[in-house]
C-alpha cells in the first residue's frame, strides 16, 4: 500500500494510526525521515482533521492520500461528505475493520460500506497485487472525474498477510500516471469562494452533477483499467466473472472472499457442479449493467459477505437485488453472511454454502448466517 | 511607518456583506482583511463569520475563500499552508476565521494539534461569547452569569482562558486584539504576518443581539471590555514571553456590565463575583508579563 503510495509520487499524506493501518503509516513515515517519500507528511490529531488536511491540500492543487480503518473512518464521515461535495479527488485506503461495540480487530466490511452514500468511489480488493494496483488506477481516476476514491483491503487477510507482489517500475507508473492536474481552488489572482451558502434549487443541481460525475466515473474506471492492463498487464474490471454462462449457481463475492470461492468452485467443478463465480470489485458508482450483463440469465444466485446492515440483510446482496430488480430474468438470490467479525471463511465453508444454495427450494428475504462447521 | 497606509488601505471585506448592522464581528474581519492584504487564503467555518462572507454566487471578500466544517478551520488552513509550501508558494499566508464555539469548544482538539505541529497558519477566533448564528446558545466562551438561550437564568460557568490553552502550546504568537483598538490590532496582524508557524489571535467581538446592545455600541462595549480589564490586550511570544499592550483605565466591570442587556438580571453580589474573577485575572497576567525579561 504505501509502495504504491511512493509510486504515485503522492505529494501530501495526512494520517492518524489506528490498527490495523498503522504499517502504511509507519512506512510512509519511514520514507519521509530518509527523503524517500517526496512529498509533506502530517501526522494529525485524529481521522477527521486528516480528512479536513488531504481535501484542503487536494484543493490547492496536489495528490493526496490517507489511510484508516473502522473507528477511524466513521470518525471521518463527516469530512467524506465534504472531500466529494468539494470535488477533491483524495484517495484513502480503508483497511477494513469491525466497528465496535464490542471492540475487536478483525476483518469485516461495515465500517466503509458505511460511508456509501458519502460519494466516494469504492474499490474493494481480492488480493495484495490488486490493492496496490488499485492505488495507482485510484489516483488516476480520481483526479479525471474529480471525486474522492477508497482503495478497500481487510484486516490482517490482505493488511498484515505476506505475499509476493509485482512492484511496477517507476518509470511505468510515471507514463500510466503523469504529474498531477487537478484545479487549483485558491488563486490569489483570481478569489473565488469554495463551498458556499446556496439555494434548495442550487444544492439540488449541484447534487446532480455529483450524480453525473458517478455514472461517468463508471466510464474512467473501466478506461484506467484498460490502460493499466495495457501497461502492467494486469486488470481487474469492475467486476469479474467466471463460468457464469449455463451455470445451475452463481456465487457473488467480494474482496478476499474471491480468492477462496476460487479454490472451493475449482474443486467442485471436478466433481461436475457447474458453479459460476461473480466478484464486484468496484461498489461506488455501482456497476449496475457491469452485473446484469453477467447475471441477467442467472436463474439462482448465492451472495457471501463479510458486512451486515442490521434489521436487513449483507449489503451487497442488498444492492445485487435492486441492480437486476428491472431485468428480464427471474432470480433466486440468497444472501449468505460469512465471516463476520473476521471469522475463518475457508473452501469447505464456501463448499456448503453452494450445497444450501442449489438445494434451496424459496429464497429467504433475510441473509442465513453461517458459522464454522461443528 | 506604515499605520496609515494599513489602516486606510484598499478594503478586502467589502460592502455588501451579510453581517446585522453593527456587527462587531464583520468589524473585526474587515480590520484583520485588510492589514493581512489580498494576498492570502482565508478559512472560514460555520458561524457569522461564514454568513458574513456572502450566499452563493455572492463573496463579500477578494481573497480565495473556503467555507469549511465547523471543527476543522486549523488543519484545513494547514492543509492549504502545506500544499501551497509543496508548490514553491510559502510567501501566502493562510488564514482561519473561526467563533467561538469553533474555537473553545467542538474546534479545540483540531487546533490543538495544529498548534502541536505549528502548523504554519493565523487562526483568528472572533469570540462573540456564544453560538449567535444559532440564535444565542451558551458556548464554553460565554462568561460566568450571562444569559442566553440555553443559560436562561445565568451561565454557571466561567468563561474558558482560550489564550493560556494556547500559550501552553508555546506557539510562536498568541495576541489578544479589539476593534476598539484598531492600531493595536493592525499592528498584531502585520507582525504576525511577518512570522512563520501557528499565530493565534483572540478578538473579543461584540454581538449586537446576543449581547442585547445597541447598533452603535460594538466598538463603545468592546472599548469598555479593555478598560475595565475584562479583555485586556496583550500578546505573548513563545507561550512564555507576556507583554501587555495598554494599560487599562480604573473603571469597574459593572460600567461593561451595565450597558448590555445580556446582564440585566445581575444582582450586586453577582457582580461582586465578577469583579473578583477579572481582578484575579489581572494580577495574574501582569504577574506573567512581570516575567518577561523584555519587560
Amino acid at each position: 500500500m504505501a509502495e504504491a503510495v511512493r509510486l504515485c509520487r503522492t505529494q501530501f499524506v495526512a494520517a492518524y494510526p489506528i490498527t490495523p493501518q498503522t504499517p502504511i503509516y509507519e512506512k510512509l513515515s519511514e520514507w519521509e525521515a530518509i527523503d524517500e517519500l517526496g512529498g509533506s507528511m502530517m501526522r494529525t490529531e485524529s481521522e477527521h482533521s486528516a480528512m479536513a488536511a488531504c481535501l484542503s491540500a487536494s484543493l490547492t492543487g496536489v495528490r493526496a492520500f490517507t489511510a484508516t480503518s473502522s473507528q477511524g473512518i466513521a470518525l471521518m464521515h463527516e469530512m467524506l461528505h465534504f472531500a466529494s461535495g468539494c470535488r477533491a479527488p483524495v484517495v484513502m485506503a480503508c483497511v477494513n475493520r469491525t466497528l465496535a461495540v464490542p471492540w475487536a480487530f478483525w476483518s469485516d466490511q461495515t465500517d466503509s460500506l458505511a460511508q456509501r452514500d458519502t460519494g466516494w468511489m469504492q474499490i474493494y480488493c481480492e488480493d495484495n497485487q490488486e490493492a496496490l494496483d488499485s492505488v495507482i488506477q485510484a489516483f488516476r481516476i480520481a483526479e479525471k472525474v474529480l471525486l474522492p476514491c477508497m482503495v478497500v483491503l481487510e484486516a490482517h487477510f490482505i493488511s498484515h498477510f505476506m505475499e509476493p507482489v509485482d512492484v511496477p517500475d517507476q518509470g511505468l507508473v510515471d507514463e500510466f500516471l503523469p504529474p498531477v492536474h487537478i484545479p487549483r481552488r485558491f488563486d490569489i489572482d483570481n478569489p473565488g469562494f469554495v463551498a458556499p451558502v446556496v439555494t434548495q434549487t442550487q444544492y439540488r443541481d449541484f447534487r446532480r452533477r455529483g450524480q453525473q460525475a458517478m455514472e461517468y466515473a463508471l466510464d474512467a474506471i473501466e478506461e484506467s483499467d484498460q490502460e493499466f492492463g495495457k501497461t502492467f498487464g494486469r486488470r481487474y474490471g469492475l467486476v469479474e466473472g467466471e463460468d457464469v454462462e449455463g451455470a445451475d449457481l452463481v456465487l457473488v463475492t467480494t474482496a478476499t472472499i474471491t480468492s477462496t470461492a476460487r479454490v472451493a468452485l475449482a474443486r467442485m467443478r471436478k466433481k461436475g457442479l457447474r458453479i459460476g463465480l461473480v466478484k464486484i470489485r468496484v461498489f461506488r458508482p455501482f456497476p449496475t449493467a457491469a452485473l446484469r450483463a453477467l447475471l441477467d440469465g442467472a436463474s439462482r444466485i448465492a451472495v457471501i459477505e463479510r458486512n451486515l446492515s442490521l434489521g436487513r440483510e449483507g449489503i451487497f446482496c442488498s444492492e445485487l437485488k435492486s441492480a437486476l430488480v428491472n431485468g428480464p430474468g427471474e432470480h433466486h438470490i440468497q444472501g449468505y453472511l460469512a465471516g463476520i467479525g473476521g471469522t475463518d471463511v475457508n473452501p469447505e465453508l464456501i463448499e456448503r454454502i453452494v450445497l444450501d444454495a442449489l438445494e434451496r427450494k424459496e429464497p429467504t428475504d433475510g441473509p442465513v448466517w453461517m458459522t464454522e462447521e461443528t | 511607518m506604515p499605520m496609515e497606509e494599513n489602516t486606510r488601505p484598499k478594503e478586502i471585506l467589502r460592502s455588501g456583506h451579510a453581517a446585522c448592522p453593527g456587527c462587531g464581528i464583520a468589524l473585526g474581519m474587515r480590520m484583520v482583511l485588510r492589514a493581512l492584504g489580498n494576498r492570502a487564503v482565508v478559512v472560514v467555518v460555520p458561524s457569522c463569520i461564514a454568513v458574513i462572507s456572502g450566499p452563493f454566487p455572492n463573496a463579500a471578500a477578494d481573497v480565495p475563500m473556503f467555507h469549511s466544517a465547523f471543527e476543522i478551520a486549523a488543519p484545513t488552513a494547514a492543509g492549504i499552508s502545506r500544499a501551497l509550501a509543496l508548490q514553491g508558494k510559502e510567501d501566502i499566508p493562510v488564514l482561519a476565521f473561526a467563533g467561538d464555539g469553533g474555537t473553545f469548544d467542538i474546534g479545540l482538539q483540531s487546533l490543538s494539534g495544529a498548534a502541536d505541529r505549528n502548523e504554519d497558519i493565523i487562526y483568528v477566533c472572533m469570540d462573540n461569547e456564544g453560538y449567535m448564528n444559532t440564535g444565542i446558545q451558551v458556548s464554553s466562551a460565554t462568561p460566568q452569569f450571562t444569559w442566553t438561550g440555553t443559560t436562561p437564568a445565568g451561565n454557571t460557568r466561567r468563561k474558558k482562558q482560550i489564550m493560556e490553552i494556547m500559550a501552553a502550546h508555546r506557539i510562536p504568537y498568541a495576541a489578544t486584539a479589539s476593534i476598539a483598538f484598531p492600531e493595536d490590532l493592525t499592528r498584531k496582524i502585520l507582525k504576525a504576518k511577518e512570522m512563520r508557524g501557528t499565530r493565534f489571535f483572540h478578538i473579543l467581538s461584540p454581538c449586537i443581539t446576543g449581547w442585547r446592545i445597541g447598533e452603535d455600541m460594538a466598538v463603545k462595549v468592546t472599548k469598555l471590555s479593555v478598560e475595565t480589564k475584562v479583555f485586556p490586550l496583550y500578546e505573548v511570544e513563545d507561550g512564555l514571553k507576556y507583554t501587555i499592550n495598554h494599560q487599562p483605565g480604573d473603571l469597574p466591570v459593572d460600567r461593561y456590565l451595565e450597558v448590555q442587556g445580556r446582564y440585566r438580571h445581575l444582582t450586586p453580589e453577582k457582580t461582586a463575583v465578577i469583579q473578583a474573577e477579572v481582578d484575579r485575572n489581572w494580577q495574574e497576567l501582569v504577574m506573567r508579563a512581570a516575567r518577561n525579561p523584555k519587560n
